[in-house]
C-alpha cells in the first residue's frame, strides 16, 4: 500500500438518549447514549437482533431516530437524511452496483460531489489502490472473488474521505481464513488515515482483536462500554461476563468490606478482592474458566468437587467440575490429566475472580 | 427555499403569464396561438392578460397562491416548518381555487343554478383548462407535496413525496373522478335532478335483472347472462389452464416450448379476433357449417350467435392468461413436499389428490377469478358473436352509441358491470392478492416434480391438444382468410382486401398511402408508441414507491393503483366520455384521452411487472447510493431504472401491444380524426366486410408478433453489448 492522498475530516459521534421504534412496539433501540470520539475504532457488539445493525443505521441517516439527538462533529443531525450526511456504509453484502464496472463504482460518490473529471479519476485509482485492486478498475463486480469484492466496497466508502466511516459486519460472507487477513487491513487503514469507524459485529473476539473501544448492547439497550481489556476484567453485569470470553458466575456471600477490598465466601472457600461497591451480603462472582485452577484432594482454602466431563481440545483440557457452588467449567493444560469421577479442588488465580457490581 | 420550490414557482408564473389558459382547438402542441393574436386575443390568452383585460376575474386569486410563497418567504431566514406551512397553504389554497371556479363555471355560465340565485347571473363562460391552466396545476401541486415534505414525512424527501403526489393527483383525476361522475349521472334523471328512487328503478330494471328465463320465458337479465357467462368462463379456462399447466411441467411432453409460446397470442390478439375466425368456421356461411350441412344435408343455421359463440371465442382468448398464473403455482409447489408424500407411501394418485392438489388451490382461485374478470370485461367477442345473448359490456355501448344515446342507462349498468368486477378483484385480494406477488426465492429445495399419475395425465394430453389443433385452426383461418373473395360464398383468392385497405400509391408529392386502413394505422402506432413509455413510467414509478417507500396510507395507495385492473374497459369509456366532455377537462375527440385511458389501464401491470423485478433488486444498492452522497432521484435513475432494464422493456412492450389491440374503452373515445385500427375494424365488421375486417387483424398480429421478437432480441442483447464494452475497454 502506498502512501495515501487521503486526509481525514474524522469527526466524533454523539447520542442522546436515541431510541428507535419500529412500527408501533417494536423497540430496536432503548435510549441508547453513546461518545465515539474522532480518529476512533469503536464496536458495536451484541448477540444478533440487540439493535446493533439499527445503531449504525441511525448514524448513517438511513433511519431516523424515534426520539432523541444525534450529532456528528458540532452538527446535529437528527433530522438530516443520509444523502446530506457525511458518512460512508460498507454494507453486509457489499451492494456493489452490479450494472457499473469497480472503477465506476468507486467513482460513483465523487462524481456526484460535483468534483473535476480528473480528480474524480485520480481519487478512485489511489482509493483501489490503497485497497491493493489498482488494475481491477475495468472489471465488473461479478468478475472478482468475495474479498476483493469487499475491498472495492471500502475503497468506495473511503474516497469519499467521510467523517465517519461504519461498517456493518463486514467479515461475515468471507471464509475464516480471510477474515484475519481483512480484519487487520481494516484496522491498518483506520490508523493510518486517522478515521473514525463505527464496526458491527456479533463475534466478540473479531471485537476484542480490532477495537480502541467496545460498545457492548444487549435488548435494545447498552450493557457496557469499555476497552477491550476493560471489559474482559472488568465486566459490569453478567450478561458481559458470559458474552465476552465464557465466564463462571458464582452466587457469593460479602463478609466484610474494608475500604475498597472485600472479602468473600463461595462455598468452602475464602478470597480477598476488589468490592466494586457491594456491601455485606449476597453477591454475584464471575471466574474466567483460564483462571482456574485444579488441585488435588486436600488443598487448604479451596473449592472441593467432582469432574463430570473431560474433553481434549489439542491446546488445552476443558473440564466440567460439579461442586457445592454449581457447575464450573474449567480451561487447564492440556498436560492436565483428570479423569471423569475424580475428586479435585479448584482454586482462583488472584487476578481471576470479579465481583459484580450490585444491579 | 430551495431550488426546487423556485423552478415550481417560476413554472407557474410562466404558466399563469405567458402561456394561453384555455384549451386550444390544435391540441396542446398546436402552436396556431402564437401568430394568431397572442397575447389578447381571449381565445388565447394567458390569464395575466385576461385579467389585465378586466376578463375572468375569477382566475385573480391564483395570481395570489402563486405569489404567496414569494411574499411569505423570500429568502428571509425563517424556520422550516414555517417555510412549509406556507408551501402546504398556497398548494392547497391553488389546487382548491383551480377546482372551485373549474366545476362552478363553464360553457354557460354558473353550472349550478344555486351559484346563480347566489351570485347574481353570470354574463361570461369558460372552456376547458389548456396549456397555462395544466401548468399552474402542476405548479401548485408540487408546491404542495414540497410543503408535505418540509414537515417532515418521507424524511423529508421532496422527490418520493411528489411522485407519491402525482401518482395519487392522477388516479384521482382519471380513474376515481371519471367514476364518481358516472355514479352521479346515473343517480340523476334527465333534467339534472338527483333521485335515488329513479336510479333504483332504473337499476332495479327487469332488463338488467329479470329472471324470466327460469320461469320457462325467453330471456333473463343480461346481469345474469354475464355473471353466467363469466362463472363458466372462468371454471373452463381454469381447468383448461390446469390441464396444459400440468402437461407444461410435469409430462415428459416433447413440445413445451411451443405450448408456453401459446401463452403470447392473447397478448399480441385483439379480443375479437378469435370472434371473427369462429365466424368464419361456424358462422351462416362458416366452413365446418356448410361441410356439416352438404355430409348431412342440413339446413346451416346461426346456432354460433349467442351463448355458445362467446363462450368458445372467451376460452380461446382467455385459456393462455390462467395457463401463465398457474403455471407459476403449479412449479411453485415444492418438490419436497410430494417426495416427502411418496416416502409416506402414498401413489402418485393420491400424492397429487391429497397434498399437490390441495396447495394449488389458491392459485386455482385466482385463475378462476381473472378469468371471471376477463369475461365480464370482454366486449370484442359480445360484439360480433352476442346475437341475441346480451352482455353488461355490450348493452353499455349500445345504450350510448344507439339511436337511445342514453347515458343514464349505460351509467347504470356500467354500475352493475363494476358490482360484479370489484367484488371479484376484491375477493381476490383478499383471499390471494398478497401471494401474487412474492417472487420465488433461488432457495430451491431440490428435487424433481412428481410425473403426473396416467389418469391424470391422459386427459391432460387430450384436453392441450385439442386445444392447440384448435388455436392453430383459428389462426390459420385468420391468415388465410384476408385472401379469400367473400368466405364461404366465392372462395377464390385475392390481394383485394389487401389492397383495399393498405394500397400505396404514387402521386406528384411521392409516395401515397391511399388504402382506407392507412389512416387508422398511424393513428394507432402513434397513440401506441406515446402511451407505451408513459404507462412504463407511472407503472415503475408506483412499484418503486411501493417496494422501496414507507409512507402513510400506503394500502390504500396500493389499492388504488391497482383498482383499474378491475374496471372493465367499456366503465372507462362511459365514464371518460361523460366525466371528459365538459371544462374544466375538456378530452373528448383528442388523442391525448386515447392515450390517457390507456396508461391507465394498463398501468397494474406496469406496476406488477415494476414490483416483482425491484423485489429482486438488494435494498442495500440503494441505501449504498444514499450514503455515497447520491438523492432519491439519482439513485432512482442511476441505479434502479439500469438494473431494471428487461422490466422496463417488458413493460414497453406489453403496454404498447395492449393499446394497439384494445377494443372496449377504445370505441368509445375514437373520433373522426383519432380513429383507432381495432374500431376501425369492429366498423367493418359491423358493415359484413369480414375480408377487410380480418386482412387488417392479420397485419396487427404480425407486426405485433414483429415487436414482440424485436424487443425480445434487444433484451438479450442489452446484457452481451455491456459484456463486449467491457472486454474491449480492457483490452
Ligand atoms: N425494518 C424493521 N421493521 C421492524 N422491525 C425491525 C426492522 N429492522 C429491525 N427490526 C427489529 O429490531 C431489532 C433490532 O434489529 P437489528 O438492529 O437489525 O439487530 P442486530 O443488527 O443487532 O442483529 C430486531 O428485533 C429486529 O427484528
Ligand atoms: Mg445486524
Amino acid at each position: 500500500m502506498s502512501e495515501s492522498q487521503f486526509g481525514s475530516k474524522a469527526a466524533s459521534v454523539e447520542f442522546q438518549q436515541v431510541s428507535k421504534i419500529y412500527g408501533k412496539t417494536v423497540m430496536a433501540v432503548d435510549s441508547v447514549s453513546l461518545h465515539v470520539e474522532a480518529g476512533e475504532l469503536v464496536t458495536l457488539l451484541g448477540p444478533s437482533g440487540c439493535g446493533k445493525t439499527t445503531t449504525l443505521r441511525m448514524i448513517a441517516g438511513l433511519e431516523m431516530a424515534s426520539s432523541g439527538s444525534i450529532k456528528i462533529g458540532d452538527t446535529d443531525v437528527t433530522h438530516v437524511p443520509a444523502t446530506d450526511r457525511d458518512v460512508s456504509m460498507v454494507f453486509q453484502s457489499y451492494a456493489l452496483f452490479p450494472h457499473m464496472t469497480v472503477l465506476e463504482n468507486v467513482s460513483y460518490g465523487l462524481k456526484i460531489s460535483k468534483m473535476k473529471k480528473a480528480e474524480v479519476l485520480d481519487r478512485a485509482e489511489s482509493g483501489l489502490e490503497l485497497v491493493g485492486l489498482s488494475g481491477y478498475g475495468s472489471r465488473l463486480p461479478s468478475e472478482l472473488s468475495g474479498g476483493q469484492q469487499q475491498r472495492v466496497a471500502v475503497a468506495r466508502a473511503l474516497v469519499l474521505e467521510p467523517q465517519v466511516l461504519l461498517f456493518d459486519e463486514p467479515l461475515s460472507n468471507l471464509d475464516a481464513k480471510l477474515r484475519r487477513q481483512v480484519r487487520e487491513d481494516i484496522r491498518e487503514i483506520q490508523t493510518k488515515l486517522g478515521l473514525t469507524v463505527v464496526y458491527v459485529t456479533h463475534d466478540q473476539e473479531e471485537a476484542l482483536a480490532v477495537s480502541d473501544r467496545i460498545i457492548v448492547m444487549n435488548n435494545a439497550v447498552i450493557a457496557q462500554i469499555g476497552a477491550p481489556r476493560e471489559l474482559y476484567a472488568q465486566p459490569v453485569n453478567e450478561f458481559v461476563a458470559d458474552f465476552i470470553g465464557e465466564a463462571n458466575l458464582f452466587d457469593a456471600q460479602v463478609t466484610d468490606v474494608n475500604d475498597t477490598l472485600a472479602t468473600v465466601t463461595i462455598g468452602d472457600m475464602q478470597i480477598t478482592i476488589a468490592a466494586n461497591g457491594n456491601a455485606v451480603g449476597p453477591a454475584r462472582l464471575a471466574v474466567r474458566p483460564q483462571a482456574i485452577d485444579l488441585y488435588d484432594v486436600g488443598e487448604p482454602n479451596s473449592l472441593s468437587g467432582v469432574v463430570r466431563k473431560a474433553s481434549y481440545a489439542g491446546s488445552h483440557m476443558e473440564y466440567q467440575v460439579e461442586t457445592a457452588a454449581g457447575q464450573v467449567f474449567v480451561v487447564s493444560d492440556a498436560e492436565t490429566d483428570r479423569t471423569v469421577g475424580a475428586d479435585v479442588c479448584l482454586r482462583f488465580r488472584s487476578t481471576g475472580p470479579v465481583l459484580l457490581p450490585p444491579a | 427555499m430551495n431550488k426546487s420550490t423556485w423552478l415550481w414557482l417560476v413554472l407557474g408564473l410562466i404558466g399563469f403569464c405567458l402561456l394561453p389558459w384555455y384549451v386550444q382547438e390544435d391540441g396542446l402542441w398546436g402552436f396556431e396561438w402564437l401568430v394568431d393574436g397572442y397575447p389578447f386575443d381571449p381565445d388565447y390568452a394567458p390569464a395575466l392578460f385576461l385579467l389585465m383585460q378586466g376578463e375572468k376575474l375569477w382566475l385573480l386569486p391564483l395570481a395570489f397562491w402563486l405569489l404567496l410563497p414569494i411574499a411569505a418567504i423570500g429568502n428571509s431566514p425563517k424556520t422550516v416548518r414555517y417555510k412549509a406551512n406556507v408551501l402546504l397553504l398556497a398548494g392547497v389554497l391553488g389546487l382548491s381555487w383551480l377546482a372551485i371556479q373549474g366545476y362552478s363555471i363553464g360553457l354557460r355560465g354558473w353550472n349550478y343554478e344555486a351559484l346563480a340565485t347566489l351570485f347574481g347571473p353570470l354574463d361570461d363562460r369558460q372552456y376547458g383548462m389548456g396549456a397555462g391552466a395544466l401548468l399552474v396545476t402542476a405548479a401548485f401541486l408540487f408546491i404542495l407535496t414540497t410543503g408535505i415534505a418540509g414537515r417532515g414525512a418521507v424524511n423529508g424527501d421532496v422527490f418520493v413525496v411528489g411522485a407519491i403526489g402525482l401518482i395519487i393527483a392522477m388516479v384521482t383525476v382519471f380513474i376515481f373522478f371519471p367514476i364518481v361522475q358516472m355514479l352521479s349521472s346515473a343517480l340523476r334523471d334527465n333534467d339534472g335532478t338527483y333521485s335515488l328512487g329513479i336510479f333504483l328503478a332504473k337499476f332495479l330494471d327487469n332488463k338488467i335483472w329479470g329472471l324470466n328465463c327460469l320461469q320457462g320465458g325467453t330471456r333473463c337479465g343480461v346481469a345474469w347472462n354475464s355473471l353466467f357467462l363469466a362463472v363458466l368462463v372462468g371454471f373452463s379456462t381454469t381447468v383448461l389452464g390446469l390441464a396444459f399447466a400440468l402437461v407444461a411441467t410435469r409430462s415428459g411432453f416433447k413440445y413445451k416450448k411451443l405450448l408456453r409460446a401459446l401463452t403470447v397470442l392473447p397478448i399480441i390478439t385483439p379480443p375479437f379476433v378469435i370472434g371473427l375466425a369462429i365466424i368464419l368456421l361456424f358462422g351462416l356461411s362458416g366452413s365446418i357449417t356448410q361441410f356439416v350441412a352438404e355430409l348431412f344435408n342440413l339446413q346451416p343455421t346461426r346456432w354460433i350467435y349467442g351463448l355458445p359463440g362467446i363462450y368458445i371465442a372467451q376460452m380461446l382468448s382467455f385459456t393462455p392468461i390462467a395457463f401463465l398464473v398457474l403455471i407459476g403455482v403449479v412449479e411453485g409447489v415444492s418438490p419436497s413436499m410430494e417426495e416427502a408424500a411418496q416416502t409416506l407411501r402414498a401413489t402418485k394418485w393420491q400424492t397429487f389428490r391429497t397434498v399437490s392438489l390441495p396447495l394449488m388451490r389458491p392459485g386455482l382461485a385466482n385463475a378462476f377469478l381473472l378469468g371471471f374478470i376477463e369475461s365480464m370485461a370482454d366486449f370484442g367477442n359480445p360484439l360480433v358473436l352476442g346475437g341475441n345473448y346480451d352482455v353488461l359490456s355490450t348493452e353499455i355501448f349500445f345504450a350510448i352509441v344507439g339511436a337511445q344515446n342514453d347515458q343514464g342507462k349505460a351509467a347504470v349498468l356500467a354500475i352493475a358491470l363494476l358490482i360484479f368486477t370489484l367484488t371479484a378483484f376484491y375477493a381476490q385480494r383478499r383471499w390471494l392478492g398478497k401471494k401474487s406477488y412474492t417472487t420465488k426465492t433461488g432457495k430451491g429445495d431440490g428435487g424433481m416434480h412428481v410425473m403426473l399419475p396416467r389418469r391424470v395425465l391422459l386427459p391432460c394430453y387430450f384436453i392441450a391438444m385439442t386445444w392447440g389443433v384448435f388455436t392453430v385452426t383459428v389462426y390459420g383461418m385468420i391468415l388465410y382468410g384476408g385472401f379469400v373473395e367473400t368466405w364461404g360464398l366465392n372462395n377464390t383468392l385475392t390481394f383485394k382486401h389487401y389492397i383495399t385497405a393498405f394500397g400505396i400509391g404514387y402521386n406528384d408529392f411521392g409516395i401515397h398511402f391511399k388504402g382506407a386502413a392507412w389512416d387508422s394505422f398511424w393513428t394507432t402506432l402513434k397513440i401506441a408508441a406515446t402511451a407505451a413509455p408513459l404507462t412504463a413510467i407511472v407503472g415503475l414509478l408506483t412499484a418503486w414507491l411501493l417496494v422501496r417507500q414507507n409512507f402513510a396510507g400506503k394500502n390504500a395507495f396500493e389499492f388504488g393503483t391497482m383498482l383499474s385492473f378491475a374496471i372493465p374497459g367499456t366503465v372507462i369509456g362511459v365514464s371518460y366520455i361523460l366525466a371528459f366532455n365538459v371544462p374544466p377537462i375538456e378530452l373528448t375527440g383528442t388523442g391525448a384521452i386515447l392515450v390517457i385511458s390507456f396508461i391507465f389501464r394498463n398501468m397494474p401491470v406496469g406496476v406488477r411487472a415494476g414490483i416483482a423485478s425491484m423485489s429482486q433488486i438488494d435494498k442495500s444498492l440503494d441505501e449504498a447510493s444514499l450514503t455515497l452522497g447520491a438523492n432519491t432521484w439519482r439513485t432512482f435513475t442511476r441505479i434502479i431504472l439500469p438494473l431494471m432494464r428487461p422490466a422496463i422493456l417488458a413493460a414497453l412492450v406489453f403496454s404498447f401491444v395492449r393499446a394497439m389491440t384494445a377494443i372496449s374503452a377504445v370505441i368509445f373515445l375514437v373520433s373522426a380524426e383519432y380513429n383507432m385500427a381495432t374500431s376501425y375494424i369492429i366498423g367493418r365488421v359491423e358493415n359484413n366486410d369480414y375480408g377487410i375486417a380480418i386482412a387488417y387483424s392479420s397485419v396487427l398480429i404480425v407486426v405485433m408478433l414483429a415487436v414482440v421478437g424485436l424487443m425480445q432480441l434487444l433484451v438479450g442483447r442489452v446484457d452481451t453489448r455491456r459484456r463486449l464494452s467491457q472486454s474491449e475497454s480492457k483490452a
